[in-house]
């Protein structure tokens, strides 16, 4: 299974603070491990929210929204995609990240949507279609 | 952590190490079942040790401690036997106890990394291939005997009786566990690629059974692959095949989704929703096919990645550069010859220039052996008839091609097709139809 890990934000991280080097080893360390276990298949870290942007829908109206985002322990701040076996398993690698801190943070773990489960949903192609030019809007679908 | 998700979490971590544990304890013990037990009693004293303590900071370290103390007590044991029955025989000697200093040696060094030599003797050539497959699935996948029974549709016991003869095998040889370098390196990876090959090939193109494609080996082979390559030093020799096995995976299982209709139904490459493509691992596959064409030499695995990455490049069948594919088949067919590679040749260049064309190099097929009850055969041959308009004589190809395969998905798929000609006029017909999908992959070749 696939699974999108979602590392929070902290104030350190919000602040546009780069991690001391020591910090940057320890996640090269585990990153190095996940490659090395064919477990690791992407990942970025993501810049403060102080660059970054909302845009807001409410019936036809859309508003744009400037960052910073006040609700830090809520905000991205990196994330990673893993193939895994089971959520077990993307639990005790998650285990062994160094801790972003300092103070509370988290690392968040969500299963992709596979195609197995939107069997319902999609619509089906149909039979004698030509080929779609376009993405169909399937994006997150692992 | 609640009492209950303990132990699977537990387990979870020791899953993680489990590969890393055994290359150790083996390359300690020279034994692939030693190494096994050990493991398995190392996570039986986690699991009966952090539960109080917590998971300790460096899972893998702590239970390599447990294992190597473990075989320590077990020498130890053996040795009092062998003394007491010397004893009571008489013939006690002097004996040599440096199996246990060396361990008890080895107790307080880092834990180190033996996963490479572990993957280098599963996949020994002294092994059968049916051998080394099982075994490097058991040891380094991890995957129990049962799974890989269900896995190749195989017997348990078929299963658990190969893995048992391939580590015997291996003790007897005398093997050491060791990752070779250098030449040898060179002249043993092309066996590792073959068993990591082998392996998704079996999920792939499920040769048996129901199932179009049985995604769990597949992932399972990806993995191997993904580890091997970042296993493997940098300098390894033959390092770009690696690469391009990677590659080929990578691009070959973004397809899984879209290869099976609703009903599991077999789609070849041409009539594919490419919206369902893995866009995610055909960015994977590209990137390892560009490491591996920079290095240049261009493989059996470097040419086959190239050539499904002619799939993933085109937005849609259309706009596939069959003549890159034709010429890419034609440089596979001259380092690694074969009547699978002839075949597919055929096809691309059908695809490429026409169906004369490929209806020329597909006549003097018919008389190689090789092909003889071959089922991608008929249905080339049938498809390329078909769109010269020789309606009829595409059916009976259709036909047999149904009759000899295997796979059951397939069968509906060369059936329908078989029926379409039945109803068709004779006269040309366009590209509409692939061939059997069989296109990129020469499994056999």
């Amino acid at each position: 299974m696939r699974v999108m890990v979602l590392i929070k934000a902290t104030e350190d991280s919000e602040t546009g603070k780069l991690p001391p080097t020591e910090a940057f080893e320890a996640m090269d360390k585990i990153t190095e491990e996940m490659a090395q276990a064919g477990v690791m298949i992407a990942g970025a870290g993501l810049k403060p929210s102080a660059e970054a942007k909302r845009v807001a829908f409410e019936g036809q109206a859309r508003t744009v929204i400037d960052g910073p985002f006040a609700e830090i322990r809520e905000l991205v701040a990196g994330f990673c995609i893993w193939e895994v076996k089971d959520m077990a398993e993307a639990v005790a690698w998650a285990k062994r990240f160094p801790n972003p801190g300092p103070g509370r943070t988290e690392i968040e773990i969500r299963p992709f949507y596979e195609v197995a489960d939107l069997a319902g949903v999609l619509p089906p192609e149909p039979a004698d279609a030509a080929p779609r030019s376009a993405e169909r809007t399937k994006l997150g679908v692992a | 952590m609640t009492a209950r998700d303990t132990h699977p979490a537990i387990e979870a971590s020791f899953r993680i190490e489990r590969a890393r544990l055994i290359a150790g304890l083996a390359r300690l013990t020279r034994d692939i079942g030693a190494a096994e037990e050990l493991a398995q009693e190392a996570l039986l004293a986690a699991l009966s040790e952090w539960p109080k303590t917590g998971v300790p900071d460096n899972p893998g370290a702590w239970l390599m401690t447990a294992a190597r103390r473990r075989a320590i007590d077990v020498i130890r044991r053996d040795r009092m036997r062998a003394r007491k029955h010397a004893e009571i025989a008489g013939t006690l000697e002097e004996g040599d106890s440096g199996a246990t200093e060396a361990i008890e040696a080895s107790l307080d060094d880092p834990i180190g990394d033996e996963r490479l030599g572990l993957i280098f003797t599963a996949c020994h050539p002294i092994l059968p291939r049916e051998a080394r497959t099982a075994l490097t699935l058991r040891v380094v996948g991890g995957l129990t005997t049962g799974e890989i029974a269900r896995a190749f549709l195989a017997r348990e016991a078929t299963i658990a009786q190969r893995i048992v003869r391939a580590k015997r095998a291996i003790a007897e040889a005398g093997l050491s566990f060791e990752a070779p370098r250098g030449a040898e390196l060179a002249a043993r990876l092309p066996f590792v690629l073959e068993v990591i090959y082998l392996i998704f090939n079996e999920g792939y193109a499920a040769t048996v059974g129901e199932d179009l494609v049985r995604p769990a080996l597949c992932l399972e082979a990806q993995r191997l692959g993904r580890m091997l390559v970042a296993l493997l030093p940098v300098d390894a020799p033959g390092k770009a095949e690696a690469f391009g096995l990677l590659a080929l995976m990578e691009i070959q299982a973004s397809r899984l989704a879209a290869r099976a209709g609703p009903d599991g139904g077999f789609i070849p490459i041409t009539e594919q929703d490419r919206a369902r493509w893995d866009k995610l691992l055909i960015g994977r596959g590209l990137d390892a096919l560009a490491r591996a064409e920079a290095s240049g030499d261009g493989g059996v695995y470097a040419l086959q990645a190239a050539l499904a990455a002619c799939h993933a490049r085109a937005r849609r069948a259309e706009e596939t550069d069959w003549a890159r594919i034709a010429s890419l088949y034609d440089r596979l067919r001259a380092i690694a010859p074969s009547p699978v590679v002839d075949l597919n040749r055929a096809i691309a260049h059908g695809m490429a220039f026409g169906p004369d064309a490929g209806l020329r190099l597909v006549e003097p097929l018919r008389d190689v052996p090789a092909l003889h009850a071959y089922a991608p055969l008929p249905a080339a041959r049938g498809d390329l008839l078909f769109r010269l308009g020789r309606c009829a004589e595409a059916r009976t190809e259709f036909e047999s091609a149904a009759a000899l395969t295997r796979n059951l998905r397939e069968r509906d798929f060369l059936l329908a097709r078989a029926a379409r000609c039945a109803t068709a006029n004779e006269g040309p017909h366009g590209l509409a139809n692939s061939p059997t999908g069989s296109t990129v992959s020469p499994k056999r070749a």
